[in-house]
């Protein structure tokens, strides 16, 4: 299904917010709404969206590969983006990554072997007073997990998994 | 004192509208709107001192005031981009105060005359950038933002725009490009946005704070901002405290105070009572200050701080203990400067790559040569880089190496 049948208002809605000779500006919120559900911007959405906006597949490749958010390959359907940046390895954000990946038999940057985990360590997140911390990209978006534990992020995972399940 | 900034402290639930509006919200930008001509508007934030709180601290009212009137449309951009680490100031502006946030992009839009604001959001704030989205909503709905608004015939609308993960959309040119729908890459400056912005069209970027301060400039006068902090620094910053430091957080304070006051008044002091080595006042981009007795004593304004050899930039003071080693410091900004540089021009792409290789060989086994030739790449890339943010990339190294050597002996 395209983009514009499966998100009609909120394509709208984004090409709104810019001059309609400035199209060009809504690249980065359609690529946002484009991998909210699988977890990355295939090749039929990349087409899709530079021929919405009259700009190349190749520009829009470069614009996913320039921006860390985006993803053009299918990893962990959730993914743990842990900030190791200075603030919070100060507080001890390297060691809760390393034990966190001890704990789901993983290497930092590896997907579980169900393939629905990814943790990796990313750059600083502006919560540097609420470290250790990370993000969750997933299917509702990005959101922040701070003052965190190993035991409360397996908890999170699990609650998430079970949660997932129910829904199919 | 009572927050100019950080009003939610004070005030419960002054992110609901009619909570904001009870305690005087959106009669400053209704009174300029109905009142006053833009350009006083811009003289009234002149006059009170107030400079860019993103880092940079460039006079506010004349920023706006270099807008070319000779070319049309105009565009105000709010630099929500916050990245650098040790910074986290704005996100709480934005999710507790965000009608005084919003108010302000407003007035700044009236001041020069743009009928568009955007608010640039760094992609990490997915679910802020929803909430913001729900209280322009509202603005427009009570008649703060729109058509003909309070019956005259200026028009006004704000746009939140998410980026997506890259420290570089936080220097405004790039920022710029990035909201273009181009990959965040520094323009060459001048010219400066003021005169060629988003779309070639003359354009004001300021950083969330920096606007934050500006409804109550308008509502209380020049002289009442003026009355606070220093002569160098007007007003009042949010200092970003974190690191080895008993209490993180922000804290809201005139210029003035000093170090001690902030890391170990309000910051309670260092972790387990361990002696503090160094300070780094504004992120991961600082030098790195030597945290003796005339440092912590030393006024945190603009001016003062660089008579230390640093910048206050951000205020994102990260504060370092003596349980962790300088070169450990910079090999963590090193990596961030790596991961995050931009790779438009030579000496930043290819500076901040051998500097990694180099900091790598050296936690195995450091040798005297390693030290200096990374010392000599820091220096080689200073003054040569295309944007501010290539200089930042040297700055912990340099000054890590000369002002800690102990650190760097030979293993």
């Amino acid at each position: 299904m395209s983009l514009a049948e499966k998100y009609p208002k909120e394509v709208k809605q984004i090409l709104a917010k810019y001059p309609p000779e400035h199209k060009r500006s809504a690249v980065m919120p359609l690529l946002h709404l484009a991998q909210l559900q699988e977890g990355h911007v295939d090749r039929h959405a990349m087409q899709e969206i530079a021929s919405l906006l009259d700009i190349t597949e190749t520009e829009i490749a470069s614009i996913i590969g320039f921006y860390t958010l985006y993803h053009d390959k299918p990893e962990g359907k959730l993914r743990i983006q842990v900030c190791t940046d200075l603030p919070c390895a100060l507080r001890g954000a390297d060691q809760f990554l390393a034990d966190l990946c001890d704990k789901l038999g993983i290497q930092p940057g590896g997907t579980t072997p169900d393939g629905i985990v990814t943790v990796e360590a990313v750059m600083c997140l502006a919560a540097c007073d609420k470290a250790p911390m990370f993000q969750l990209q997933g299917p509702d978006g990005i959101e922040y997990h701070e003052n965190m534990t190993v035991d409360k992020t397996v908890e999170l995972i699990e609650a998430l998994k079970k949660n997932d399940k129910e829904v199919k | 004192m009572a927050h100019i900034l950080l009003r939610h402290r004070d005030i419960p639930h002054i992110n609901q509208l009619d909570v904001y509006k009870k305690n005087g919200g959106f009669q400053a930008f209704k009174n300029a709107v109905t009142r006053m001509k833009p350009e006083d508007v811009t003289n009234v934030v002149k006059a009170s001192g107030l400079r860019g709180r993103g880092g940079a601290g460039f006079p506010t009212g004349m920023k706006w005031a270099f807008m070319d009137n000779q070319n049309w449309p105009h565009y105000v951009v709010a630099n929500a981009d916050e990245s650098e680490p040790g910074t986290f100031k704005d996100r709480e502006i934005m999710e507790q105060n965000p009608f005084q946030f919003l108010e302000g992009v407003a007035l700044a839009c009236y001041a020069v005359g743009a009928r568009a604001g955007y608010v640039y959001l760094r992609g990490e704030f997915w679910h802020l950038a929803a909430f913001l989205d729900g209280k322009i909503a509202e603005m427009e709905e009570a008649g703060m933002l729109g058509d003909r608004l309070f019956g005259t015939d200026y028009s006004l609308h704000i746009f939140t725009h998410l980026g997506a993960g890259a420290y570089i959309c936080g220097e405004e040119t790039a920022l710029l490009e990035s909201l273009e729908g181009k990959r965040g890459q520094p323009r060459v400056r001048p010219p400066f946005p003021p005169a060629f912005g988003l779309y070639g069209k003359p354009t004001v970027v300021n950083n969330v704070e920096t606007l934050t301060n500006v409804p109550l400039i308008l509502a209380n006068g020049a002289d009442w901002y003026k009355s606070m902090g220093t002569a160098d620094s007007a007003g009042v910053k949010i200092f970003s405290l974190s690191g080895r430091v008993k209490k993180p957080g922000n804290y809201e304070l005139p210029f003035g105070k000093t170090f001690r006051d902030l890391i170990y008044g309000e910051g309670g002091g260092i972790i387990d009572d361990r002696p503090i080595k160094a300070i780094m006042p504004a992120g991961a981009s600082s030098s790195m200050i030597v945290a003796d007795d005339k440092a912590l004593d030393t006024v945190l304004d603009y001016a003062s701080v660089r008579t230390l050899g640093a910048d206050l930039g951000s205020a994102s003071v990260i504060v370092i203990d003596d349980t962790v080693s300088i070169e450990w410091v910079i090999n963590k900004t090193i990596h961030f400067f790596k991961h995050e540089s931009c790779g438009k021009c030579t000496p930043c792409r290819e500076g901040n790559y051998w500097m990694l290789s180099i900091i790598k060989r050296m936690q195995h086994d450091r040798k005297k040569e390693d030290v200096d030739l990374l010392y000599a790449v820091a220096k080689q890339m200073q003054n040569k880089c295309l944007c501010a943010l290539g200089e930042f990339a040297t700055m912990a190294v340099a000054t890590g190496i000369e002002r800690f050597p102990a650190e760097f002996k030979a293993k």
